[in-house]
């Protein structure tokens, strides 16, 4: 090198001394997520037609279809996040939306059951391993 | 001769985030052999070809390793591509170039950091890491990811750029070029970060080629070789200059990091200026069959991917060839005749990455 120098940092490190924090001060502020982040995946489960091809294309197995019974279930613990099921999907009714589930000490299963139509009603659903969510595609700490 | 003693190094290491582990064999303070042994982080991901399909394995090549996750999506996918004779339409091609030219800043930043670490600079390296967050969130609003993108696909990329994001990169990528120059600067010319780096591991042209040293290692020992060249991706349609130093030691390799940012900076404002409209995936139907061998240029150097197909939905071999792989053995001829204390110094200055070489 050229020219050497004792202070070249020194601008920096007191700028730095006297400017605001760089990082955002979660959890007093919220987190701020671009829309395409890749959250958790959410089912509008009164189009989906039990095909499982989003369980068939899932990597990690996170994904069961009952076509049976018509649920839907999902390991959250072994989901990647990857967006290959939301992909796979015919009908359009999964989607991966920024948030985070909440974090937790043992593995879980989320289960959701499709409504009975009002002209074929399908037999009852079996009792899954999970309390069947009422309603699907709602927020992950309301889903949990 | 001094008493020989054998000091075990890794693979949990102050300095070092990668499981490496070496057996340095010492007399007094020099070092006189370094013996590796590697397979702390070994997961078996290239044996998955066999229970996960093609299409899902796209997603499991860019889990190779957590820097380099774009490279390795894109080199598999350019490998099943090639078998499967599909081509990606060009606006994939250079959205793929744009991640593949962020990762390296990203990962030339990530790297800068941990040199500045390890020199026991530490503001130096909340400096380095506080510009690869910009990169990092020019990642998560295109991807929706920081470090795992899962973009890539068979056939082109999943997720489209649109003109605001191609804006908000170009602006970003001015930003950290504008704060970048203070801190290259300090890595450059301080006279403390050169007593330690300078005329440190001189690694000669001669030795580098012979060895098989790749990437900025290969470059900063004056070979003018850059895989980037072969022109894959929109790299044909891009001007890639290889980057290079002549002294071959660990500032030179430190140099030659810090330019290619600058390029990567160049090459991102290309890529944005002639972006092409047009489709991002082409359909792809059937299965692989046939066999396919690629080489691209990460952040570390040059990868190879190998792929084997049947004609079936799985894949006979998965094959990949990383970087710090071929960085290790002249890394090994850089440790012989050094004192202790620069060991984790120059093990730094090949950027290992323990995880892509085990898989
Ligand atoms: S996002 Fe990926 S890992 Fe998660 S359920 Fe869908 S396919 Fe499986
Ligand atoms: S792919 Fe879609 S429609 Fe088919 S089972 Fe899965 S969620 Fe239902």
């Amino acid at each position: 090198m050229d020219q050497w120098k004792f202070t070249p940092f020194l601008h920096t490190a007191l700028k730095n001394l006297f400017s605001r924090p760089d990082t955002v001060a979660y959890p007093f502020k919220p987190a701020v997520y671009p829309d395409r982040m890749r959250g958790h995946v959410v089912i509008q489960i009164e189009d989906c037609i039990s095909c499982g091809l989003c369980a068939r294309s899932c990597p990690p197995g996170a994904l069961r279809v009952d076509r049976a019974a018509g649920t839907w279930t999902i390991s959250r613990f072994d989901c990647v996040q990857c967006g290959s099921c939301v992909n796979a999907c015919p009908k359009k009714c999964l989607a991966i939306v920024p948030g985070y589930t909440t974090p937790d000490g043992e593995k879980h299963t989320e289960t959701f059951t499709r409504p009975p139509k009002p002209d074929a009603a399908p037999a009852q659903p079996k009792p899954a391993a999970a309390p069947a969510q009422p309603k699907p595609a709602a927020a992950p700490e309301q889903a949990q | 001769m001094a008493k020989q003693s054998i000091v075990p190094f890794g693979p949990q290491h102050p300095v070092l985030p990668e499981p490496v582990h070496l057996d340095l064999v010492l007399e007094d303070e020099t070092v006189v052999k370094a013996v590796p042994s590697i397979g702390f982080v070994h997961r078996g991901l290239e044996k998955l070809v066999e229970l996960k399909d093609f299409k899902q394995y796209v997603y499991i090549a860019e889990r190779v390793c957590g820097i380099c996750s774009f490279g390795h999506g894109l080199g598999y996918c350019q490998c099943v591509e090639d078998i499967m004779g599909v081509e990606a339409p060009r606006r994939a091609a250079y959205l793929r170039t744009i991640w593949m030219e962020m990762s390296r800043v990203h990962s030339h930043l990530l790297w800068l950091g941990l040199l500045a670490d390890a020199l026991g600079f530490e503001s130096l390296f909340m400096q380095s890491w506080r510009l690869r967050e910009k990169i990092l969130d020019m990642f998560d609003l295109t991807t929706g990811g920081r470090i795992i993108f899962s973009v890539n696909c068979i056939g082109g990329v999943l997720k489209d750029m649109d003109s605001g994001m191609l804006v908000q990169i170009s602006r970003t990528v001015d930003e950290i070029e504008r704060e970048l120059r203070p801190v290259a600067d300090t890595f450059l010319r301080d006279v403390t970060v050169g007593s330690r780096l300078n005329g440190l591991g001189v690694l000669s042209a001669e030795d580098a080629k012979g060895m098989g040293a790749v990437g900025p290692m290969l470059r900063a020992s004056g070979v003018p070789y850059d895989s980037r060249l072969t022109g894959y991706a929109a790299y044909g349609d891009l001007s890639v200059e290889p980057i290079t130093a002549t002294a071959g030691d660990s500032m030179a390799r430190c140099e030659v990091r810090i330019r290619e940012i600058y390029q990567s900076f160049r090459l991102i404002r290309e890529a944005i200026a002639k972006i092409p409209q047009g489709d991002i995936a082409v359909p792809v139907k059937g299965n692989p069959n046939g066999e396919s061998f690629m080489r691209i240029e990460q952040p570390r150097g040059e990868a190879i991917y190998y792929v084997k197909a049947n004609g079936t939905k799985f894949l006979d071999r998965f094959r990949l060839r990383t970087p710090t792989t071929s960085n290790i053995p002249p890394m090994l001829d850089l440790l012989r005749g050094c004192q202790l204390a620069d060991v984790a110094l120059l093990i730094l200055t090949i950027d290992p990455c323990i995880s892509c070489t085990e898989r």
